[in-house]
Formats: C-alpha cells, sequence, structure tokens
C-alpha cells in the first residue's frame, strides 16, 4: 500500500499532496516538514530509499523518493509494494506530468515547479488515474494518457473549468520569477518511454 | 432568480480562479497568512452564492489551501453540493476536495450516500470512475454498508475502466465493511482472470494486499497464483504475486519447494532488476522456510548470492542498497554464503552514501569470525574517525560494541585488545554511548578475571586524564565511563601499581563536577583504594608515614563531597569520612588497622544474571512451603548472595563445587518446565495461532513435534556445552599457533586467560550463568524475546521471526475484519448506557495475538453449529412441530418482505456453489500438493440458505439441483444487507474454498430459529469456548419483524444445575439480562451471551424467556416470547486439526472407549457425508482413503473424540472412540439424527 504521495520543492512547500489515510491537517503539515528535513539533506548521488519517518507509518514503511528539477516526489509505501517498481512509477508519473505540461501549452518543455502549483488540481487528476486508494491502479502509460486525455475533452466539452490555464501561463510569462530554473533539459532525468511498460 | 443568476455570472468573472490565489500567495510572500486569511473570506462570500461554477471555483482553491494546511473542514456541505453537480467538470472539482479533506467523523458523509449511489450508476464512464476514486479516499462503515452492493456490480460492468476501479475499491470496502469480504470474494476471484489485465492486475493487487495481512486464509489459492505467475508478463503483477508468495512459503513450505523451480528461471530471464529482486527475495524466504528440513537448495542460494552480489556491485545506488537488504536476510540462516562476500561488504562501509553503509554495518554483524574480528574492528575504528555525523558515529560505535560483545564474546580472543578498543572509543566526543562502553568495561573486567590487571591500569590512566574526557563543558555521555573506570579501580585495586596516586586522582575537586551517580562511585571507589593503600603499607612498617597522609589526604578532600547537593554522595562521603577519621585516630596510636579497613571490602563480586536468583536449585530436602523456623542451609544460599560474609577463599571454593550441581539441576528443571510449557502451548490456543504450523499442535504431547519452538528450546541448552567445545578447541589451535606467532609474551596471555576463562572463572560465573539466562526467557513462555539471544546460526527461529512480524500487523486491520465488530458502533448508538453491561463476554478483547485465529475459529464453529440448528429446526417443524402452527407463515412473509428488496448481483450464488464444492478436496494431500485445505472448509452462503431451507424444508430430500435453482432465484430478490450477520460468519471458508470437480455439497446453515412470534425472530448459535473449558457462548440474532420498535429487550433463562447463564457481578440469579441494543423495525442484530457448563457429557436444554416492549407510535406494549435452548453434545466440540501421526499415537495410546455406529441407505456421496460430519458436529478429516476416513474432535474439556468412518453400498459405519463414553454416545446419537434428517 502506499500510504503517501507528496511533492514539494527544494525549500519544502508542498505542491501537491495526497494521503491515503486519514491525518488532520497540522499533522499532514508535520509529515510534510518531516519528510522534507529527512529527504533534503540526502545528497542527488545517493539511494533514493529512506527507512521511514517517525509521524508516517513506522518500521514497515519506507520513503521511496526522486529529486527532479526542483521538485521531490516522495512516496511513503509500506513492504508489500516493491521499492524498484515504485521508483519508476514516480518516473512514470514525471513522465505524465511532461506530458501533461506538453498538452496544456507547448511553451513549457520540463516539468517545473511552476505548472505544478498552478495546476495542482489537473496534476490530481492525472495522479488518481495511477494510484487510487493507494494502491497502484493502472501502469500502461497509452491507458493512463488515453483515460486523462477522454476527461480533459468532456470537460472540454462542457466548456471547461475556465480559461484559467491559458491565462495563468500568461500571467507566468509575464513575472518575473529569477529563481526558477529556466532550462532544464528532459535530458536531465533519464526518462526512457520505451522501457518503462517492462519497468 | 434570473437577476441573480446573471449577477452571479457577472462577479464571477472578479472572482480569483485557483491560479490567481497561487499567484497572490507567491506575490504576499511577507503576510502569507494575511493574505490567505481573506482569500478564505472571499471564499466563504462565493461559497454562499447559487452559481455552482462559483462554489465549484471556490472549493477548488480551498483544496489548495488544505494543502497548505488550512483547516477547511467547514465547508465540508459545500463540498458535497459541487459533488452533485450534474457537469463532470464541476463533479470532478467535488470529489477531490472530499477525497482530499474528508475522513470517518466528517459528519456531511452520511449526506452523501445517495449522490455516490447515483454517481456510481451513473451512464457515463468518468462519473463513475471519479466517484470510485473519490470514495476511496474517504469510505466509512456506513458508505462502504451501503454501496458494498453497487461496488459489487460494478466489478462485472462492462468497462474495464471501471471494472478496475471497482475491484480496487473493494479493498477498501472490506476494510471498512469485513462483511462484504465473503459474498464479494468469488467475484473477486473471478476477477483475476478477467481478459483486461488493468483489471487482473487490480484483483492481484486487492488480493495480495488481503492475504499479506491474513496468508493462511488463502494458501487455497496457490494454485490460482501459481498459474498467473507462470503466465503472466505484467511485471507488476507478477510482482505483487510473487511477493505474496513470500509471504505463503512460511506457512506451507511444500508450496516453497513448488517455487524454488520458476522462480529460479524467472531469475534467469528476466531483465527487469525490480522483478530479479523480488525474485531473490521471495527465494531467500522459501529457502528460509526449508532451511530445517532441506539442506541441498545450496544451488539457489549460491544463484541468490550471485545475483545480490551484482546488484551490489552496481553503480546505482538503489540497487546495491537493496542487494545489502536482501543480503541481510540470507545472513540469518546462510552465513556461510554471505561470507565469502566480505570483501565486497567492506567495501560498501567506504561508500558516500549514509544508509548504504548502514546496511552494510548490519551485515558485519553477522560475518565476524575469531579470525577477522579483529581486522573488521580495526576498520570500522577507521571509520569512527572520519564520520563527520555523530548519528552515524554512534551507530558505528554500538555496532562495533555489539559485534565484539556478541553471543558472549565469543568471537574475542584477545581481551587486552578489547579492552583498548573501549578505551579508545573514549574519545568519541559527543556520543550518547558512554553507557554502553562503561557496561562492557565492567562487564568484561569483571567476567575476564585475567584481564583484569591489565584493565586496571588502562582505567587508572583514564582516571587520571578524567578531565580530557569531561573537559568539554558540554556534557556529553562519555563521562558514564568514569563510573566504570572508578568501580574498576576501586574493586580491583589489588592490581593497581600505583594505588595511592589513582586515589589522588579520584579525589580531585575537579570531580564534584561530575554527575552524581559518578560521584557516589568515585566515594565509595576512594575508600576501597584507602584500604589497599593501606594494606600496601603496613607490609614496610617504615612507610607509616605515607598511610597517614592518605588519610589526611581523604580527610582534606572528602568534605567536598559531603557537601554535594546529590544524596548518594553525600552520604557515602559523610559516612566515610567518619571512618577514616576513626582510622587516622587509630593509626596515629600505632594501630594496626589496614586488616580491619580491608575487610570491610572483602569478597569477590560475581556477576549474576538478572534471573539467576529464581535459578537457585531448592536443596535435597528443603520444603519452601514448610519453613517456618528451619533456615535454609547457609551455604546454599551464600554461593548466590552477592557479597558473601565469610573470607573470599571459602566463598571461591564453595562455588566451585556447588556448581556442576547447579547446572545439573537447572538442566532437569528446565527440561521439566519445557514439559509443562509444551503442554501448556499445546492447549493454548492464542499460541498456537502464532505458530507457523499451527494447525498441527493440538493435542498434548502427541503433536508436539510438529512445533518448530520445542526445536529452539532444544538447541538452546545445547548451546552452552557446544560452545565449550568450541572454545577448548580455539584454545588448542591457538597454543600450537602461538609459539609461531612474533609477540610471544602476549599470546602466552592469552593462551592463559582463554584457559582460565575455561576452567576458573567460567564455571564459576558467566559460562553457566549467562545461558541459563538466555534459557529462562525461553521458559517464560515469550519465545519472541527468546529469539535475539540466539544467534544466527539457529534456523528454526527464522520462520517464527518473519511469523511474529506477520501476526504483529494483521491484528490492527483482522480487527476490523471481525464480523461483529462492526455491529458494535450501531449498538453503541442504539444504547450507549447498555453497551457496558457485559453481556457479550465473548473474549474478544482478551488477547491481542491471539484473537484474530480465534474469532475465525469462532466464525467457523458457529457456521457450523449454524447449520446444526437449521437441522434441528427443521427437525421440530416436521416432527414435533414445536414452533407451533404459526411457524410456516412468518417465514413466507420474510420471503415476502425480501422480493422488495432491490437486486443484488446474481453471479455470486453461483459463484458460492462452484465455492462450496471445496469441502470434496478435504484431504490434506489434495490437489497438487500446494494448496493445504483445512479439512473443515465448508464454504456456504449461510444466510442465503435460511428462508430457503425453512421454506422448503419438507423437500430436503428432493434433488439438490431444483433446490440450487430456487436458491439462485432467491438470492437474486433477496437484498444484501439483510444478511451481513450470517455472511460475515466466515470469510476464510471462502477463501479455502478449491475448486474441484466432485458434485457440489448442498448448502448448509449455522443458525437455527431459536423462537418466533409476529414482533420479533431469535436465531441462535451455540459455539464452545476453546479458553474456558466450562464455558458455552451463545449467540444470538434478533429480527425485528414488525413496524414498531422494539426495545429494553431482556433476555433470561432458567438456570439447571449444570448450565448456568453468566450474568453480570451483582445480578441474582434469577436476573435476565439486558439485550444491549434496540432494534428499530425491520433491523436485526446480534447478541452474545456466556453460559458456564459444568458437566458437557449430556446434552441439554433450558427454558428461557425475552421479555421486551414493542413501542408504537402511541402506545407500547410488554411483550414475551419464550423459548428452549438445546446445548447438543456436539456445541462442546471444537473443530481441531489433527496430524495422522499425532492421531496414531492417540489410538494406541489404549486411553479411548470404542464405540460403533451404522447408518443404512445413506446415499450422499462420501465426500457429502463427510462434509457433513465435519459441518455439523466440528470435526476435522485427518485422513482420507478411498471411501475411508479417521476424523477427529476435541471437547472443551479437552475429550479425544476419534471417528473411522466407512462406507459402502449405502452403508456407513462408522467407529469411535473417546476418552470419555457419555459424551462419544450422545455425539453417535446426533451424528445419527443429523443422518436421518437428510
Amino acid at each position: 500500500m502506499i500510504k503517501a504521495i507528496l511533492i514539494f520543492n527544494n525549500h519544502g512547500k508542498p505542491r501537491l499532496i495526497r494521503f491515503y489515510e486519514y491525518f488532520a491537517e497540522d499533522l499532514q503539515q508535520q509529515i510534510i516538514r518531516e519528510t522534507f528535513h529527512l529527504v533534503s539533506k540526502r545528497d542527488d548521488n545517493v539511494c533514493n530509499f529512506l527507512e521511514g519517518g517517525s509521524l508516517i507509518g513506522g518500521s514497515d514503511y519506507k520513503l521511496i523518493y526522486r529529486h527532479y528539477a526542483t521538485l521531490y516526489f516522495v512516496f511513503c509505501v509500506d513492504s508489500s509494494e516493491s521499492e524498484l517498481g515504485i521508483l519508476d512509477l514516480i518516473q512514470v508519473i514525471i513522465f505524465f506530468i511532461l506530458v501533461f505540461v506538453e498538452t496544456l501549452d507547448k511553451c513549457f518543455e520540463n516539468v517545473c515547479e511552476l505548472d505544478l502549483i498552478f495546476h495542482m488540481d489537473k496534476v490530481h487528476y492525472i495522479l488518481q488515474e495511477v494510484v487510487m486508494g493507494g494502491m497502484v491502479l493502472e501502469t500502461n502509460m497509452n491507458e493512463i494518457v488515453g483515460q486523462v486525455e477522454l476527461q480533459n475533452r468532456m470537460e472540454k466539452s462542457e466548456g471547461g473549468f475556465s480559461a484559467a490555464p491559458a491565462r495563468a501561463v500568461s500571467a507566468v510569462k509575464n513575472m518575473n520569477l529569477p529563481e526558477m530554473p529556466r532550462n532544464i533539459n528532459i535530458g536531465d532525468i533519464n526518462i526512457k518511454v520505451p522501457s518503462l511498460s517492462p519497468f | 432568480m434570473a437577476l441573480k443568476i446573471v449577477k452571479g455570472s457577472i462577479d464571477r468573472m472578479f472572482d480569483k480562479n485557483l491560479q490567481d490565489l497561487v499567484r497572490g500567495i507567491r506575490n504576499h510572500k511577507e503576510d502569507e497568512a494575511k493574505y490567505i486569511s481573506t482569500c478564505i473570506d472571499e471564499i466563504k462570500q462565493e461559497l454562499k452564492q447559487d452559481n455552482i461554477a462559483v462554489k465549484a471555483n471556490a472549493v477548488c482553491k480551498l483544496t489548495y489551501l488544505q494543502m497548505l494546511g488550512y483547516d477547511v473542514s467547514w465547508a465540508a456541505f459545500n463540498i458535497v453540493e459541487v459533488m452533485s453537480s450534474s457537469k463532470f467538470t464541476y463533479k470532478r472539482i467535488g470529489y477531490l476536495a472530499a477525497s482530499q479533506c474528508f475522513h470517518e467523523s466528517t459528519d456531511v458523509i452520511m449526506l452523501t450516500t445517495n449522490q455516490i449511489r447515483k454517481d456510481l450508476s451513473s451512464p457515463n464512464q468518468y462519473d463513475t470512475g471519479v466517484a470510485l476514486t473519490g470514495l476511496s479516499c474517504f469510505v466509512t462503515p456506513d458508505l462502504a454498508r451501503d454501496l458494498a452492493n453497487d461496488i459489487m456490480t460494478l466489478m462485472s460492468h462492462t468497462k474495464p475502466y471501471i471494472r478496475k476501479k471497482a475491484v480496487l475499491i473493494m479493498y477498501k470496502v472490506f476494510l471498512k465493511y469485513p462483511e462484504s469480504l465473503r459474498p464479494a470474494f468469488p467475484r473477486l476471484k473471478e476477477k483475476l482472470e478477467d481478459p483486461d489485465p488493468g483489471v487482473q492486475s487490480a484483483a492481484v493487487n486487492v488480493i495480495c494486499e488481503l492475504a499479506r495481512r491474513n496468508p493462511k486464509n488463502y494458501l487455497s489459492l496457490a494454485p490460482l497464483f501459481f498459474k498467473l505467475m507462470t503466465s503472466s508478463t505484467n511485471n507488476w503483477v507478477l510482482i505483487k504475486i510473487i511477493k505474496l508468495f513470500g509471504a505463503l512459503t512460511p506457512l506451507e513450505p511444500r508450496l516453497g519447494k513448488k517455487l524454488i523451480e520458476p522462480l529460479t528461471n524467472l531469475i534467469h530471464s528476466t531483465s527487469a532488476m525490480s522483478l530479479l529482486y523480488e525474485c531473490v527475495n521471495t527465494v531467500i524466504a522459501v529457502l528460509i522456510s526449508l532451511s530445517s528440513g532441506m539442506p541441498n537448495h545450496s544451488a539457489s542460494i549460491q544463484l541468490c548470492v550471485q545475483k545480490l552480489r551484482i546488484l551490489i556491485e552496481d553503480s546505482d545506488q538503489n540497487l546495491k542498497y537493496l542487494g545489502l537488504l536482501a543480503m541481510s536476510k540470507i545472513l540469518k540462516t546462510h552465513p556461510k554464503s554471505v561470507q565469502s562476500h566480505k570483501d565486497l561488504i567492506l567495501q560498501c562501509l567506504d561508500d558516500k552514501d549514509e544508509s548504504i553503509r548502514l546496511r552494510a554495518l548490519d551485515l558485519l554483524y553477522g560475518m565476524v569470525s575469531k579470525k577477522n574480528l579483529m581486522e573488521i574492528v580495526k576498520k570500522l575504528m577507521l571509520h569512527v574517525d572520519k564520520a563527520e555525523g555523530t548519528t552515524y558515529r554512534d551507530e558505528l560505535l554500538t555496532k562495533i560494541i555489539d559485534i565484539c560483545s556478541q553471543s558472549n564474546y565469543q568471537y574475542i580472543t584477545n581481551f587486552e585488545w578489547y579492552i583498548s578498543i573501549l578505551v579508545e572509543l573514549t574519545r568519541l566526543e559527543g556520543t550518547r554511548h558512554g553507557h554502553l562502553i562503561a557496561s562492557q568495561m565492567l562487564d568484561v573486567a569483571i567476567r575476564v578475571k585475567a584481564i583484569r590487571a591489565f584493565a586496571v591500569a588502562q582505567m587508572a590512566t583514564l582516571l587520571d586524564n578524567a578531565h580530557l574526557l569531561t573537559g568539554n563543558t558540554q556534557r556529553n555521555g562519555i563521562c558514564e565511563v568514569l563510573y566504570a573506570a572508578a568501580w574498576i579501580c576501586g574493586e580491583f585495586s589489588e592490581h593497581l601499581e600505583d594505588p595511592l596516586s589513582t586515589l589522588e586522582a579520584m579525589l580531585r575537586p575537579k570531580v564534584a563536577t561530575l554527575p552524581g551517580h559518578i560521584q557516589a562511585v568515585y566515594v565509595q571507589n576512594a575508600a576501597k583504594l584507602f584500604a589497599t593503600v593501606l594494606r600496601g603499607q603496613e607490609g614496610a612498617p617504615a612507610d607509616r608515614t605515607v598511610a597517614q597522609e592518605t588519610s589526611q589526604l581523604l580527610i582534606d578532600r572528602l568534605p567536598l563531597f559531603v557537601q554535594s547537593a546529590n544524596l548518594e554522595v553525600q552520604e557515602r562521603a559523610s559516612c566515610i569520612l567518619q571512618l577514616v577519621k576513626y582510622i587516622q585516630k587509630l593509626q596515629q596510636k600505632d594501630v594496626e588497622v589496614a586488616e580491619e579497613v580491608t575487610a570491610l571490602f572483602a569478597g569477590e563480586l560475581n556477576p549474576v544474571a538478572p534471573k539467576a536468583q529464581k535459578k537457585v536449585p531448592v536443596p535435597e530436602g528443603l520444603d519452601l512451603d514448610a519453613w517456618i523456623n528451619e533456615p535454609p542451609s547457609e551455604s546454599e544460599s551464600e554461593d548466590e548472595g552477592r557479597k558473601p560474609k565469610g573470607k573470599a577463599v571459602f566463598a571461591k571454593e564453595e562455588s566451585k563445587h556447588t556448581k556442576p550441581r547447579y547446572t545439573e539441576v537447572d538442566e532437569k528443571e528446565l527440561a521439566k518446565r519445557r514439559e509443562v510449557r509444551k503442554a501448556e502451548q499445546a492447549n493454548n490456543p492464542f499460541y498456537i495461532k502464532a505458530s507457523p504450523s499451527s494447525q498441527k499442535v493440538y493435542q498434548d504431547g502427541v503433536g508436539v513435534e510438529h512445533i518448530p519452538v520445542v526445536q529452539i528450546d532444544l538447541s538452546v541448552p545445547l548451546k552452552v556445552p557446544d560452545q565449550y567445545v568450541k572454545l577448548e578447541e580455539e584454545r588448542r589451535q591457538k597454543d600450537k599457533a602461538d609459539k609461531k606467532k612474533k609477540d610471544k609474551k602476549k599470546r602466552r596471555e592469552k593462551g592463559e586467560k582463554g584457559r582460565r576463562r575455561k576452567g576458573d572463572s567460567g564455571p564459576e560465573s558467566e559460562e553457566d550463568i549467562t545461558p541459563a539466562h538466555m534459557v529462562d526467557i525461553t521458559t517464560e513462555e515469550m519465545p519472541e524475546n527468546a529469539l535475539p539471544s540466539d544467534d544466527d546460526e539457529k534456523d528454526p527461529n527464522d520462520p517464527h521471526k518473519a511469523l511474529d512480524i506477520d501476526l504483529d500487523k494483521p491484528l490492527a486491520d483482522s480487527e476490523k475484519k471481525l464480523p461483529v465488530r462492526t455491529h458494535r458502533p450501531d449498538e453503541v448508538l442504539r444504547s450507549p448506557v447498555d453497551d457496558g453491561e457485559g453481556v457479550e463476554v465473548v473474549p474478544e478483547l482478551k488477547k491481542k495475538s491471539g484473537k484474530e485465529k480465534k474469532d475465525k475459529k469462532k466464525d467457523k464453529d458457529r457456521k457450523k453449529s449454524k447449520e446444526e440448528k437449521k437441522k434441528k429446526k427443521h427437525k421440530h417443524e416436521e416432527g414435533e412441530n414445536l414452533m407451533g402452527a404459526g411457524s410456516e407463515v412468518p417465514v413466507q412473509s420474510e420471503d415476502s418482505n425480501e422480493v422488495a428488496a432491490p437486486p443484488p448481483a446474481t453471479t455470486t450464488n453461483e459463484e458460492a456453489a462452484k465455492v462450496s464444492e471445496a469441502p470434496s478436496a478435504s484431504t490434506p494431500e489434495a490437489v497438487s500438493g500446494m494448496a493445504v485445505v483445512p479439512p473443515d472448509s465448508e464454504p456456504e452462503e449461510a444466510k442465503d440458505t435460511e428462508p430457503e431451507d425453512t421454506k422448503s424444508s419438507k423437500h430436503k430430500k428432493k434433488k439438490q439441483k431444483k433446490e440450487k435453482e430456487e436458491k439462485e432465484k432467491k438470492k437474486k430478490k433477496k437484498h444484501h444487507h439483510h444478511h451481513h450477520h450470517s455472511d460475515g460468519a466466515g470469510d476464510e471458508s471462502v477463501q479455502n474454498g478449491n475448486v474441484e470437480e466432485e458434485e457440489p455439497l448442498p448448502p448448509m446453515s449455522n443458525y437455527a430459529l431459536l423462537a418466533e412470534n409476529s414482533y420479533i425472530k431469535m436465531m441462535c448459535d451455540i459455539q464452545g469456548n476453546l479458553q474456558d473449558g466450562s464455558q458455552v457462548v451463545v449467540s444470538v440474532i434478533f429480527e425485528n419483524k414488525c413496524d414498531s420498535f422494539i426495545k429494553a429487550m431482556e433476555f433470561n433463562v432458567l438456570d439447571s444445575l449444570n448450565s448456568k447463564l453468566q450474568r453480570p457481578e451483582g445480578a441474582g440469579p434469577h436476573d435476565g439480562l439486558t439485550v444491549p441494543f434496540q432494534l428499530p423495525p425491520g433491523i436485526s442484530n446480534e447478541a452474545r451471551f456466556v453460559f458456564s457448563v459444568q458437566s458437557i457429557v449430556m446434552p441439554q436444554k433450558l427454558k428461557g424467556t425475552l421479555t421486551f416492549i414493542v413501542k408504537t407510535d402511541d402506545s407500547s406494549t410488554h411483550e414475551k416470547l419464550d423459548f428452549k435452548l438445546h446445548f447438543t453434545c456436539t456445541s462442546y466440540l471444537i473443530t481441531t486439526p489433527c496430524y495422522s501421526d499425532a492421531y496414531a499415537k492417540l489410538l494406541e495410546s489404549g486411553d479411548l472407549k470404542g464405540s460403533s455406529l451404522k447408518l443404512e441407505g445413506v446415499s450422499q456421496p462420501f465426500h457429502h457425508l463427510l462434509a457433513r460430519i465435519c459441518f455439523h458436529h466440528h470435526f476435522s478429516v485427518v485422513e482420507r482413503i478411498g471411501s475411508c476416513a479417521s476424523m477427529y474432535s476435541r471437547s472443551i474439556q479437552g475429550h479425544h473424540v476419534c471417528l473411522l468412518v466407512k462406507t459402502a453400498d449405502q452403508t456407513v459405519s462408522i467407529d469411535a472412540k473417546c476418552d470419555e463414553p457419555g459424551l462419544l454416545g450422545n455425539v453417535l446419537d446426533e451424528i445419527k439424527l443429523t443422518f436421518s434428517q437428510c
């Protein structure tokens, strides 16, 4: 079981949190802080597993994370999940966010924090197609892309939630945000799409 | 209105959307909280609008704020509003918000039930999908109960997208509403073979998750999973299955044997690291479970180790980490194979990644030997110096000490070296483990006599340089070491070269800054040193001045301690100060005082194991119960006493000759205890549960060979002699080798040490006490605790270890899974006052670890007796017509009630029928040797059959087929909700169901009608209480059949001499028990009543009455209902599995008396016959050969009942044996009755 999925940035600011077990809001924040504390002090070239934080889980739980661009993607899982499998799953999710970003607006070529910030809901919807109630729902990339696409199309056919994405993007473009990394190559992260399906 | 809408949409143009909110927050970094609070105010305004789009936008923003830690539960109702929007766009927002912030105590969740149901059945698959996804996050017991049926229907939806989500969410439903597991399971199982890989994967996921908590129940699925494993190409699925097998193998070694080959193939063939890794892991698990019996799997081990080596050598840190992790599992059972990779592991110690270093450290623990210990520790010491963070350094420190001290310093050949390592470690600044080092110093100095001179010298240096340790003003733990140093110098001061200077060092003013307990030791040991100095000086009278100066020194320095704030220090200091003053006086009179002063501290302190006192054998002829005025023999008690008052010489001698006797008796005593414990374990249901081979262990003594624990117990005492032998060998070798070595002097010392250790200090103290201590732990009924003290070589431990973990986890889960549990909240709601009454004395909460299995047992039993009751009911109806003429009518009415209920899933019933073939596979050797089928598995949809049975009872003899058809029809009409009492009765049976080709069994059910009238119907089930041989638990379902509220139910039974209803304390013998709930119309609920029974040899009937108040809108009437509780002899029997060899022994023992029974004209198939006996009479099949089967059961008071059932030409002969002929006779009569009815 996956107990929680946390995405936060290099400063520990949450960008997306998804708990599959109830924690009160303040406890959630505490968990995020603790996890950030654990994860952030690790080099990028060390292993991606961490034996659990004290707040979430316990001895049976592990933190499995990836640091991508300015974001940490952290999964808190128990022993029934395959460590390497989850790592690949995170990869898949990052990939989807990339895909999502592309479909959203061509001007972003990489997952950078901004996309997550402004479209947390959209990222949630993607995530929901991959993980449900703490269990991995689907690992077939095409299937996931297809379902997400169809739902987005449905939303569009209903007139859309708002013209928000476009507005947001234009707003962001006009903003001066020096701390955002300008150029993150997709090549930095070794997503080899074909190799994902067999892991 | 229209205007309002227009206004709303105009407003909306100015509303912030999520993106605006986020941007705003980013732009208000300085006063974020303030900005957000204004935003929340805006959101509150927006939520007040009628426009759903505005609301959705607001809710979307709230979801974001929730992520930032703001409590948004106040908007829960608005979220529900958005959820119920007809537009997918808004619905999705609503569900997302709900999934983020709803939880069980969110009260508006109650409002969502219908909305969710509507969404689930929406024609739009994404509405359904979104509802399922949302529900998976906030499902509550109520939602689960109400929606279980809808979700179950969705499991067969035409769209795979819905199917997979429905399958997956079932896990959450099971958790919240355990009763649904049984009915849903067949369909879930079916989904394992769904054509869509996503659905299949989801089903595997759910079953693996279920099985992980309760592996035993899923053993029967092993063949199916095995098939999947060999056919599936989806790595996710494979990984899950392989992980599941890892959990199953400890329970069923035969499974492991089958697995090795395909897993090995996978290891060779797969290119996916994740899969490879899981395969290796499971192979390791298999090997661990086999390791006791099967030594010839070295090839597999080699393969695993080799693959792991590849992982560890990989540049990917993740693989390296996992490789080490898996390696440590192998280490426990096959240390040798790991040891050959020492180089690699040592290399990992240099890794830059701390997680990897820690893993490598773990491995080191198991890899040390006498040969490489020094080398490894040297390496670790280097790391200690280099280590940057204190945490890692502390970890290293404890590891070094662990490694060195493991199994009584088994690997240490040179204790001087060890002491110097310890002294070296004291240089560590800021460590938390000072006390650990200190206790090691003490331990070694006390236990290894030969080292004392060296140790004392080292400690004296430490004391002299104490300022180095404490110099750092920050209070670090390392000063604890001074405690040890001071004590060692004081206690063994005869080895000190210059006691005077050490004494001086111990009385420095700086000492006063140390923690109190250390100062106290300083003061006390200063006195010891003083005695030594005096004695040393008196040999040479010329130096009398030195002695006097020493006294003066003490008199000068001690007042500092007398002023200490610490009471202990103060007391000791003032005491000693006065003493020294007195001595000084004597000295001035030229009196020889040394001897007297020395006598103060005479005698030796020997190590005593914490529980050694208990081990003191009772001397012959000493009756501890008759102790008055007969003092126990002095000598015995003195051995053990810490400070013998006699002279040291004597104490030593005594201990020498008392010792052998000590162990001998001990050994005997241990054996005795072991026997007692075995017996106890065999009888203790909780214990049985914890054991992996639990099913095997039931009869005292007979089945004991099956208990792995026994092996542990035996091996522990054996370890001691073993150790001796090893030590001896070691010593000899070393002596030989010593001559060749350069440092002859040192080596000789060591050799001597070894010898002394073995011959002298060993027998006297450590060697016997420590193992005794270990044994002691095991005899404490705490096998888990015993494990850590055992070494890695002990293979049998490991299945246990794994199992212990396994058992602990399911608890939390299975608590939720108790069928009765979920009723409880309802009951509490209905009558919170009554709940505490203790009517339900069922020992649910007694013992955690025991609970799960017990409950399952209970379920099983209950199911059986339920069925039995059913039969009885039929008899009643047909023959005596006890229930009166009315009985037929109400049943009908009930049926018609149910027709009105919404249609549940149709296939379930077929499924159940299929599963009910299971008993045909009852013989243990059946089905490919992989599935273990508890012989008593009688799956059935208990509740289903009830009304059916009642109705069709008169046609019982008609073809089963017809009955089945009818039942299916009925099932269609029946509302699931009504069934949960009996549905939940046993998850196990369904899962145990093993599809075989033999003819299906007729359905059997469990709860029998107790009594009914137009208001209420009582169904009951009687079962023995396994823990208490004199208790019988009667579970009664009360069902309200009228349109009015029924309350104030009181259950009363007229006690007989033999059987009594257990009433709460203070209640009179004729008082009724209040039923702890009330019944709204159409509702049923279950209560349990405990009866105490003295003799179980005879069946009994008890008359009872239920009184209750029927409350309608305008009036309430008192009503009563009489009933007769029938305790049959079979209700005292408890299904107890038995192994054939144990069974044979039991029969051979000759304690059992025989009897036999012949049944003519039994036309049913043999497996049905066996199934009936199993089900109705709580037997289990021991062995079945052709048309002959042996069966076993046990009564709650421990009577064994053995049956040999043979069939030929419609004649069944049953030869039975039991140690209680009366009981046997009655049981046989009841069996006869069962068959006469069908």
